[in-house]
Parts: C-alpha cells; structure tokens; sequence
C-alpha cells in the first residue's frame, strides 16, 4: 500500500511537471473555455433567467473537461504506458491520471469561472456554496471520464467516442450540480443541499471504487 | 442459462402466460377512473417493458463480469445479446409510455424523471453499440465493452433508484400521485399485472437465447470453416 501511494505520487508530479513543459495543451484547453464563453456572452448579452445562466455555465465546463480529459491517456502514446506497465501497478495508473485531471479540470473550472461572471453578471447570492458545487461537481465529472477516456483510448481513439461515452454517464452528477448551485444563487441555506452533495459522494465513492477495479483489465493489451 | 436456453418448459409458459396475458389485459374489467379510463391497460403492457429492461440489461452486466474473468468469447455473446434485448424493450417501453402519457399527462414528453432515466439508459446502451462496432479484434471488443457495460451500469443505478426519489415525478405511485394499488381496490389489476411482468421479462429472455444460439452455431460454423 505505502508502495502504491509512492507510485501514485511519482506519477502524478510526471504529469504536472510534463503539463508545466507542454504549457500550449493546458493553455489550449483554456482559451477554448474562454472562446465558448465569450460566444455565449455576445449571443446572449444578458442572461435575466437564471436557469439558462446556470445550466449554460455547466455545459461549457462540460465541454471544456471533455476536451481536457480526453487526451490524458493518448497524449503520452503507446510505447510509454508499455513503459509504465512493467514499473508501474495498474490501479496506480488510474488513480494519478483521476487526480491530475481533477486538479486540471478544477483549475480551468475556477478560471471559467471568473470570465464568466466578469462578462455574464452575478446572480450568485452564496458563492462559497456555489464554489463547493464547482469543486464537487469537477471531481464528479473528472473520475468516470478519466476512467472512460481509457476506454476510448482503446477504440480508435476517436474524440466524438469520448463525448457518447461520457455524456450519460454523467448526466447525475450534472443535474445535481445544477441543483446544487440553483440552491447558491437563490442563497438558501447550505441544509438545502445535503441530499445532492450525498449524491455526488457516493457516485464519486462508486466510480472510484470500480476504476480501480476495472482499469487492470483494460490495460493488458 | 447456458443449460436452460436448450429447455422447452419455459418457452411453453411464457406462450400460455402471454396468451392470459393479452387477453385478460384487454378483456377483463378494469377499476374505472376519470382521466385514466380504459387507459389504464398500459399498466400491462408498459411497465413490464420497463422491467425487462432493467432484468436484461442486469443480465448483461452478470456475463459482463463473466467474460472479463474467465475471457470466454461465448460469454461476451451472452452480454451483447442481452443487451440488444434491453435495448429493444427500452425503446418500446418510452413508445408505449409515451403513447399513454399523451392522454394521461397531455403531452409526449414531460420532463419525468424515470421517462429521462430510461432515454439516458438507452443512450448509454447505444453508446456501448458504437462502441463495440468501433473496435476489430474480437478479443479487445469483449474486454474493453464488457469495461465499459459494467462501468456504465453502475453509473446507472443512481440515475434509476436514486434521484427518481429525490424530484416529484408525474409517474402513478410517486410525488403525491395514487400508485394502481390505490385504485385496485378488487385486485382486479393485480391478476394480471404480476403475470404480465412476468411473461414479457421470460420473452425477453427468450428472444436473447435465441440470438445468442444463432450467434453460437455461426461461431462454430466459422471455426469449422
């Protein structure tokens, strides 16, 4: 176990520092946001309904963390996680690769963010509520893609696969997201959304539980 | 179920059980409600479309976990056809759901969150098609989708059993509305629904043994070849 922490640690700081090395994909990622952003903003110019607010701001994130997670297994190609295979366990693999997205997609997530409410107005009434749902809802999403761009990774590598096979599955976590910020911008109080927040840790709970499960037999080519 | 596809007794009661189960489900008399009138008969022929898809799809997922653990390509088949199955059934669940929500709710669609559940699931079944049709190696096929199925289906569960408890839905038996057991003061319903649900889950079953044999003899004809 304390073997594995270590492997996971190891590979996690390959991933930052390599990100830190490649600085266009990360920065790529985020003007991408940053665009659909500025899109929205000049076809909507003002958003009065808070529901469209609201669930515009998630696809965007939505989109943004399937752009950005899709590449995790394919950027490195083949013969390194060939490499990784005989150093490395394979649960290690799945568990630094959800983190390092989670930490990513968090980062592009908060950015987004401050655009967004820069050039969209702020309707948000409790922003520490709606930052928590930010936090929650990012991890919610990066631990089933990560595990589904491994999958994807393996068919053909076709980005639209990425999309189909993700999309479903987080349809949960997206709707309690939602429900969860709606709850920040009416300002109610935090009780309101302990169902929702249970939710999206037992998902979280779920999909890590059968990442580490699964991973080993996707791997083994 | 590998034994049992081969069995005829089961067959044989899934024909009689059905053949009750269309004629009373027409023919008997039913508790008679505003709104819902002679409606009510989708209550037969509807919510056994919902159970079976839930029971294949499961079956789907146990030779799902089959096939990754002993990477027998005969399982992989069990999984697939089961799936094409529930796929099936879940399409003709939303029809007939829709059908009877167009005179019971007013329209096609209203954002209820088990009529969303089951079009998510069917998303998610058809993804697992695209899937599958995107990889060549066989072997590679059964491993990575059965992954993916067994991944897939548990992120289902809390789409299904969870947040449909969370919202009101519009469905009979939830969010304040009467469930049938309410109007079926006779235990008129009762006879025929349980029937009902059973039969078409058994026809399911059926219909995906049958595909699968067919898929196992053209395996082995290939292998001869």
């Amino acid at each position: 176990m304390n073997g594995m922490l270590g492997e996971i640690k190891y590979l996690l700081l390959k991933d930052l520092s390599l990100e830190l090395k490649l600085k266009h994909t990360l920065g790529s990622i985020i003007l991408f946001a940053f665009s659909t952003i500025f899109i929205c903003y000049l076809g909507f110019l003002n958003i009065v309904d808070q529901f469209t607010w609201n669930a515009l701001f998630w696809i965007i994130i939505l989109f943004a963390a399937t752009n950005s997670i899709s590449r995790s297994f394919t950027q490195e190609g083949e013969p390194r996680f060939l490499y990784y295979y005989f150093i490395v366990r394979p649960q290690s693999v799945i568990l630094a690769k959800s983190i390092y997205n989670s930490i990513v997609t968090l980062l592009i997530a908060l950015l987004s963010f401050g655009l967004y409410l820069t050039v969209m107005g702020n309707p948000v009434d409790n922003i520490y509520l709606f930052l928590s749902a930010i936090v929650l809802g990012v991890i919610g999403f990066s631990l089933p893609m990560t595990m589904v761009a491994a999958i994807a990774s393996k068919a053909g590598n076709n980005p639209v696969m990425m999309s189909i096979l993700s999309f479903p599955i987080v349809i949960p976590v997206i709707i309690n997201c939602i429900k969860i910020s709606k709850i920040a911008i009416d300002g109610l109080d935090v009780s309101f959304s302990f169902d929702e927040i249970a939710v999206l840790l037992a998902i979280d709970v779920i999909v890590v539980i059968l990442s580490v499960i699964l991973f080993p037999y996707l791997w083994k080519n | 179920m590998e034994k049992l596809m081969y069995k005829s007794w089961w067959k044989i009661l899934t024909v009689v059980l059905l053949i009750y189960t269309i004629t009373a489900g027409f023919l008997f008399s039913v508790p008679r409600k505003p709104i819902l009138n002679e409606t009510i008969r989708a209550l037969h022929f509807h919510v056994p479309m919902w159970w079976g898809m839930i029971v294949l799809l499961l079956f789907s997922v146990v030779y799902a976990v089959k096939s990754l653990r002993t990477n027998d390509p005969k399982y992989d088949t069990f999984s697939v056809e089961f799936a094409n199955v529930g796929i099936l059934f879940g399409i003709l669940g939303l029809l007939t759901g829709m059908l009877w929500a167009k005179f019971a709710w007013g329209s096609m669609w209203s954002n209820d969150p088990k009529q969303n559940a089951s079009a998510i699931g069917l998303l998610i079944y058809l993804a697992y098609k695209v899937l599958r049709s995107s990889i060549g190696d066989p072997m590679n096929k059964a491993r990575i989708s059965s992954v993916y199925n067994i991944f897939a289906f548990a992120c289902l569960v809390p789409l299904l059993f969870i947040l449909p408890r969370m919202t009101d839905s519009l469905h009979p038996g939830n969010g304040g509305n009467p469930g049938f057991n309410i109007y079926d003061l006779d235990n008129e319903l009762r006879k025929v629904f349980y029937i009902a649900g059973l039969s078409w889950i058994m026809l399911g079953v059926w219909i995906a043994t049958l595909n699968v044999r067919v898929r196992l003899i053209e395996q082995k004809r290939d292998e001869i070849i």
